[in-house]
């Protein structure tokens, strides 16, 4: 065994990179759920992102293309679901798990010529001066852009939701539908419009997966990453900033996990495989172990069907 | 002098109803005029369409002279109609001030607004903090938020929907000498309610619904509550006779029973005691949200409690499930119709089934037997005047007032010892809450022990023997029903033990 192989500071900014694709998948989610509705698609959002955003970055030549293709096939995925649920009054989670299936089966349709292909580059910056500083250096200024705007969404997500009347019509109509069809508040399209929001925001998230964390395209690369995504959410009570912390958990326990599996720790790599979705699940149920708290947060008509009565 | 609302020929037909045929009516600035009229009558789709939320199907409406036909709550408010609505429309995980913020087309910075709602809460007597949330708010202090939502937008026009079916009696002072000073300020105000004695004492004028149609105006103050709820229903009303009382042995003991609230915004039960014994009614009031939810789940055995809290008959049952409480004689009917007291998909067969199958003996080793529960649903539809084509038909399907006589019929038919009823004529029409009424007394006069959970104090007053209210999870001590005034009632809603030791 060989730990001194190690360094920390390489393992921060891996797992940076490792926690990119379901902090913005799970941004997304979020605020689909505070508008009340419950998207279990987002496995299926991510991979047709993943795809559809690497399809376009190799075509192109641009990753910047990839990233935008990707939300945008991602948003019109998402589409598929908010006509079912809003209009047709489909159950949301028949539709959801609808949703990741097909969602599944249809990027490995469209992927199937592009295995084995490499993706343009995503270039990190590089800041001359700055980005050569030892330790602040590579944890600051080395990342790859995407890695600025997931950091910056959190910030934006936070701000719509808590600061803007926009963010307040929202969370209104994710506690009380009723209460704001009566106050004259357009529910359905409200939900339509989060659920766009959080099918581009898994379709970026898949995109990055297949164009800078790889990166190239495999079926079912996405492995259960919409997933932690969706459990992220919930755990983290609806709170952007504490997604932001249990992606980077379980990101960085992912990251640490396979330099312990590659130095030859003597624990089966099965049992290190699990570590990530244990230490994730563990420490977001302490946070949110207050539940008369984290009911509080959790929106009161999340997945019930909304139908003007009037 | 050109009326504030004019109302003419007014339509609106959903499939199969006829909501509203050819209303008629006016509003003068500075009126408090008042909509009466039974469930079902159409006073809802009339606001409705005054509000926005609906389009009538023909007809006209004019404000100030000017056509009006609102095609959204935006518009209506833009013109200066306000609406304070009978099941409030706030959102609980918010602030007041977030909540009166959404109610507004363009509100004011936070600050500002939180200033505003100081200001005008101080005006008009109705103390609020804006950064509470709703969630832990008493009715009468969410009913303050909308009324100073509406207030505001200085409204011209103020529909208010059944406002004091959630307040105290004190609270209901405080709202009027609100209305009064909005309406000496110009502002006039549609009032609709179902209690009579209310409209006689706030409303200049009202115009009675029945069916839809317009039957009748009057002026409140030149009417008795009986004469116009003749006009309501349309037939004469009798009020059910109340027998002589004599206790007999004890049924029910609750002693010292503590229940802590599953839901984050319910309120716990507090050491309660009490008897109720055989041939009794015991009335329990209380402002909604005092714990009379968690008082039914705990008698009924949904919630367990300790198990020597609850004596039924001399036998502890507090840690019994609701089955066993049944086979032992408790049977219970909750207040919400669709959903707890009946599935509202499931048939009335099956719904008859679901909490008759230990005492009518329905099921034999769990197969069902059809036709034995066929025939009790059909008895109860007989036997409680049921309104339904047959007894396969959805319990949603059903009015209110049907569908409640089912569920309270439901149980009585099954002959218990003790029942419990919590709001059993809320939202019923008159002669259906008539019925049940009757059907609970002639109960207690065969020997059962009834308790009736309302808030309804005319209907506690009417039919119950011993009082007792329920405040913020306490019981207070149980009385005689008469002598009680509704002053010392109200004083025990709010929570102050009254200390009248001649009771």
């Amino acid at each position: 065994m060989d730990f001194s192989a190690i360094s920390p500071v390489a393992l921060i900014v891996s797992l940076m990179a490792a926690s990119t694709p379901i902090l913005l998948a799970a941004l997304g989610e979020l605020v689909v759920e505070k508008s009340g509705v419950l998207n279990l698609g987002v496995e299926g959002m991510m991979i047709i992102g993943a795809v559809c955003g690497f399809i376009a970055a190799v075509t192109t030549g641009s990753p910047w293309l990839g990233f935008v293709f990707g939300a945008i096939c991602g948003a019109l995925l998402s589409m598929i679901f908010a006509i079912l649920t809003q209009y047709l009054m489909a159950n949301q989670v028949a539709s959801g798990l609808g949703l990741t299936m097909f969602g599944l089966g249809f990027a490995a349709l469209l992927g199937h010529k592009y295995s084995g292909i490499k993706p343009p580059k995503f270039h990190s910056i590089d800041i001359p001066i700055l980005t050569d500083l030892p330790i602040v250096g590579p944890l600051l200024f080395g990342h790859d852009p995407m890695v600025y705007i997931s950091i910056l969404m959190v910030f934006v997500v936070w701000y719509f939701l808590n600061r803007t009347r926009a963010g307040l019509v929202l969370r209104a109509v994710g506690e009380n539908h009723d209460a704001a069809h009566a106050l004259g508040y357009k529910v359905i399209r409200i939900r339509i419009m989060a659920i766009g929001f959080g099918g581009a925001m898994a379709g970026m998230g898949g995109a990055y997966l297949s164009l800078v964390r790889v990166p190239q395209w495999t079926e079912g690369m996405t492995a259960g990453a919409g997933w932690i995504a969706l459990a992220l959410v919930v755990f983290a009570s609806w709170k952007p900033g504490r997604a932001l912390i249990g992606a980077y958990l379980f990101g960085g326990v992912t990251v640490l996990q396979l330099n312990l599996q590659a130095a030859g720790l003597s624990i089966s790599p099965a049992y290190l495989s699990m570590t990530p979705y244990l230490v994730t699940i563990i420490v977001l149920v302490i946070m949110s172990a207050d539940k008369a708290r984290a009911s509080l947060n959790a929106p009161a008509s999340l997945g019930k069907l909304f139908h003007a009565t009037t | 002098m050109t009326p504030l609302l004019h109302l003419s020929g007014l339509t609106k037909a959903y499939p199969g109803v006829i909501a509203n045929d050819d209303v008629g009516f006016e509003i003068q600035p500075g009126e408090v005029h008042a909509l009466l009229g039974e469930n079902g009558a159409g006073k809802s789709t009339l606001v409705k369409m005054i509000y926005g939320l609906v389009r009538p199907d023909s007809g006209e409406m004019r404000l100030h002279g000017e056509p009006f036909a609102p095609t959204e709550p935006r518009e209506a408010r833009a013109a200066g109609v306000a609406m304070v609505f009978q099941h409030f429309s706030l959102f609980e995980a918010l602030t007041v001030a977030e909540n009166i913020s959404l109610g507004m087309e363009n509100p004011p910075e936070n600050a500002a607004l939180s200033d505003q709602i100081r200001q005008v809460s101080a005006n008009y007597g109705l103390t609020l903090d804006p950064d509470r949330r709703i969630g832990d708010m008493s009715a009468g202090e969410r009913q303050r938020v909308e009324i100073v939502r509406c207030l505001l937008q200085n409204p011209k026009l103020l529909v208010m929907d059944e406002p004091t079916s959630v307040l105290t009696p004190q609270e209901v002072d405080v709202l009027f000498e609100t209305l009064r000073k909005l309406r000496d300020e110009g502002t006039s105000i549609l009032y609709i309610s179902h209690k009579l004695e209310e409209i006689r004492t706030i409303c200049d004028n009202a115009t009675i619904l029945r069916l839809g149609k317009v039957v009748g105006t009057c002026v409140p103050s030149e009417e008795t509550p009986k004469t116009m709820a003749e006009m309501m229903v349309g037939t004469e009303l009798k009020t059910p006779s109340k027998r002589p009382y004599t206790p007999g042995p004890s049924l029910l003991d609750v002693h010292d029973m503590w229940l802590q609230s599953a839901d984050p915004f319910g309120t716990s039960l507090r050491d309660i005691s009490f008897s109720l014994h055989a041939g009794e009614v015991l009335g329990i009031a209380g402002v909604a949200g005092n714990g009379q939810d968690e008082l039914l789940l705990a008698l009924s055995g949904e919630e367990r409690v300790t198990n020597d809290a609850i004596k039924l008959k001399g036998e502890n049952v507090g840690n019994l499930g609701p089955n066993h409480r049944r086979l032992q004689g408790l049977l219970a009917a909750p207040e919400e119709r669709l959903g707890h007291a009946a599935a509202p998909d499931m048939s009335l067969t099956e719904n008859a089934l679901l909490t008759g199958f230990t005492r009518q003996r329905l099921t034999n080793r769990g197969f069902v037997k059809w036709q034995a529960t066929r025939n009790f649903a059909r008895a109860i539809i007989e036997k409680f005047d049921v309104r339904t084509p047959g007894t396969e038909n959805a319990a949603k399907s059903l009015s209110g007032g049907n569908l409640q006589k089912f569920v309270i019929g439901r149980e009585i038919m099954q002959r218990p010892d003790v029942l419990i009823v919590n709001q059993p004529t809320w939202g019923v029409d008159a002669s259906a809450a008539a019925f049940i009424r009757e059907a609970l007394l002639e109960l207690a006069e065969q020997g059962a022990g009834v308790i009736v959970i309302s808030q309804d104090l005319d209907e506690l007053m009417e039919i119950s023997d011993t009082f007792a209210v329920l405040s913020e999870g306490r019981l207070s001590r149980v009385r005689s029903a008469s002598g009680v005034t509704i002053e010392e009632i109200g004083l025990l809603m709010g929570g102050t033990e009254v200390d009248n030791a001649a009771a």
